[in-house]
């Protein structure tokens, strides 16, 4: 290889040589811990054999607790689609000052910690919670509801975290569509509606799709929120990740769960992209 | 018959900036109507009004005789053609044009022959599965045109349609334009800050500066009798030459300047007095270097003292000998003049304008 084509791989070798030691060894290890062997006496011992797949593949609870852990989060993603749009648009074509403020308090929460802003709904929607001391304080109902531990709160808590990434993707293609388009299609015979059918929802579909993978991958892969506001029945397949690595120290078999999840939200991604373009997921993080 | 009209037309926008003020224009039937003037003096935001893009503050807008000011902009059936030519990059060349036929209830069958149509029109025939994308600039703008057109609307606008594109292309496109525009019998208005532009293409030309109606006219009207200093320097090379006037004979007035030389101008249009002070206009290519053949043209002597070369025509900045500064554009014949050099300006009498 001349030194000219060398150059950028040169110049690429931190990043490369980072991902490489972070993201892809340690993959490759976790693929390799699948296969061994856990004795009885709780060890692992260095072996290649299917034991831990056949168990994973056998049991239908986990396939049970990965469908359940997809519908959360493609519920969490509808949600978000639902409030996050119409709150981009606002935000993209409202003639309003202090736009940059707006898109600034938009992501101020994130500047305190995950956890903590997760732990808070415990307050808005505990047995003496906010909404329920609301609720009850006005005489609207008698026996406070159960609005924590169950899938209504972790879709809660997910659609929390997860609505500023939708909006943020869905403001920047909206604001790259040229106002002249609309223009155009009004001038043609459209009524405001129909140029928005028309022209502004095909036109901001890949930063809606964008933030759409975004919010599906964060919220299927989230760990956090269903073990905070989750309830007992709740089946996140994280969790189940965790509790076989840190409760059982069954490392071999959290291995495979773990490579059942990459491989599940990889796929995700793979028919993403046979549909979508994923450079556009990355555009909007370039701002 | 008028195709539209603007009476005492305003449009102000927040914070008290005046963008149209109280403007009244009438487009005739079949006209071809260009507004032309800088950016900012209100040229687009008066296009933009005809096309219902933006709500006058004050006055009235008719189209074919009727008040559009609360039609809204769906229903006004008109055509517009963008400076970045705003094609939908979604919908293939097809889709494009026929997107307006759609909205009209026009039968399939129907659309793809009048699709067709107006694609020969443009002469990009065949196009039809393409995108925007994958057309150049200039096919680009055609094919934009093909979309306005095919409607058939009551009025084409175009909003500095040749701008985007470089300049060779831009020339063939003008023509071109023109041209359709003609065939068609459609009105336009076409708005631009080129005067070359708008001298080439216009029926009408109409000058705006500052929100307001400068002057209008036929482009051979505007440009040799400007009626104010803002229309003599925005269309071509203009001299301003203070002076005073010295006699007054008939339609021939004499104007002494600085240093005493005399200028006969034939100006019917102004009624001056003798004394009074006055500014003479003269075009910088009516004035002859060293002419000397018009028998009845003043002479100013005078000393170059700029050349800008131009290839088959140079600019000369001369110093009059009272000190002004004249600008001439003269053919190059037996190589260029030299700064320093003396020369005689000749300046035909009809030439000149008094402002």
């Amino acid at each position: 290889m001349s030194r000219v084509l060398a150059r950028p791989y040169l110049l690429l070798s931190p990043a490369i040589l980072s991902l490489s030691l972070l993201m892809v060894a340690p993959v490759v290890f976790v693929l390799i811990y699948s296969f061994w062997l856990r004795t009885a006496e709780g060890l692992d011992v260095p072996a290649f054999q299917f034991g831990n797949w056949v168990n994973f593949f056998n049991d239908y609870f986990y396939w049970m607790a990965l469908g359940s852990t997809f519908k959360t989060a493609f519920i969490t993603t509808i949600i978000c689609i639902i409030l996050g749009y119409p709150t981009a648009y606002f935000l993209a074509r409202a003639q309003i000052r202090n736009r940059g403020l707006l898109l600034f308090l938009m992501f101020l929460p994130f500047w305190v910690s995950y956890i903590i802003r997760t732990m808070s709904w415990i307050n808005v929607l505990g047995k003496n919670g906010f909404v329920n001391a609301v609720l009850m304080g006005s005489g609207l109902i008698d026996e406070p509801m159960k609005l924590l531990y169950n899938d209504f709160s972790v879709i809660m808590g997910l659609v929390y975290f997860m609505l500023p990434y939708m909006i943020i993707n869905v403001y920047v293609s909206l604001d790259g569509i040229d106002r002249n388009l609309e223009s155009a299609a009004r001038v043609l015979g459209c009524t405001p509606w129909q140029s928005f059918w028309e022209v502004t929802l095909p036109l901001s579909l890949p930063g809606l799709g964008a933030g759409s993978l975004l919010c599906f991958v964060l919220a299927a892969g989230s760990y956090v929120t269903p073990r905070l506001l989750g309830g007992t029945d709740t089946l996140f397949f994280p969790d189940l990740i965790y509790e076989a690595i840190i409760s059982q120290l069954d490392w071999p078999f959290g291995a495979v769960l773990s490579i059942v999840m990459l491989v599940a939200l990889g796929l995700v991604i793979a028919v993403y992209n046979r549909f979508m373009n994923l450079s556009d997921v990355y555009r909007s993080f370039a701002r | 018959m008028s195709s539209v009209e603007l009476k005492a037309v305003e449009k102000h926008f927040a914070g008290g900036i005046i963008a149209v003020d109280a403007i009244d224009l009438d487009v005739p039937d079949g006209a071809f109507v260009t507004l032309l003037g800088p950016s900012g003096c209100g040229k687009t935001t008066t296009l933009r009004m005809v096309a219902g893009l933006e709500h006058p503050t004050g006055g009235e807008i008719l189209i074919k005789g009727k008040r559009v000011n609360e039609t809204p902009i769906h229903q006004r059936n008109l055509g517009m053609v963008f400076q970045n030519y705003a094609l939908f990059p979604h919908k293939s060349i097809f889709d494009n044009v026929a997107f307006g036929l759609k909205y009209r209830g026009v039968g399939k069958a129907d659309i793809a022959v009048r699709v067709r149509r107006a694609l020969d029109i443009v002469r990009l025939p065949g196009v039809e599965q393409r995108f925007p994308t994958q057309l150049s600039g200039g096919q680009q703008q055609r094919i934009a045109l093909a979309r306005a057109l095919v409607i058939e609307p009551d009025v084409l606008l175009l909003d500095e349609p040749l701008s985007a594109l470089d300049a060779n292309l831009r020339e063939e496109m003008r023509s071109e334009i023109k041209a359709i525009q003609r065939r068609i019998g459609v009105t336009a208005i076409f708005v631009t800050h080129d005067q070359g532009e708008a001298l080439a293409m216009s029926d009408l030309v109409v000058v705006m500066n500052k929100g307001k109606i400068e002057q209008r006219g036929a482009p051979a009207e505007v440009y040799e009798h400007p009626r104010s200093e803002f229309v003599a320097n925005f269309l071509g090379n203009a001299n301003f030459l203070p002076a005073t006037v010295v006699a007054v004979a008939g339609g021939g007035i004499s104007v002494a300047l600085a240093d005493g030389s005399q200028l006969a101008v034939a100006d019917a249009a102004r009624t001056v007095q003798a004394g009074e002070k006055v500014n003479v206009v003269v075009r910088a290519e009516k004035i002859e270097l060293d002419g000397g053949g018009l028998s009845h043209a003043s002479v100013l002597k005078g000393t170059i003292s700029a050349v800008d070369y131009l290839g088959s025509t140079a600019r000369y900045d001369v110093t009059l000998a009272g000190g002004e500064k004249v600008t001439t554009l003269a053919t190059i014949r037996d190589g260029a003049r030299r700064v320093g050099d003396q020369v005689n300006l000749s300046i035909a009498p009809e030439h000149c304008r008094i402002l």
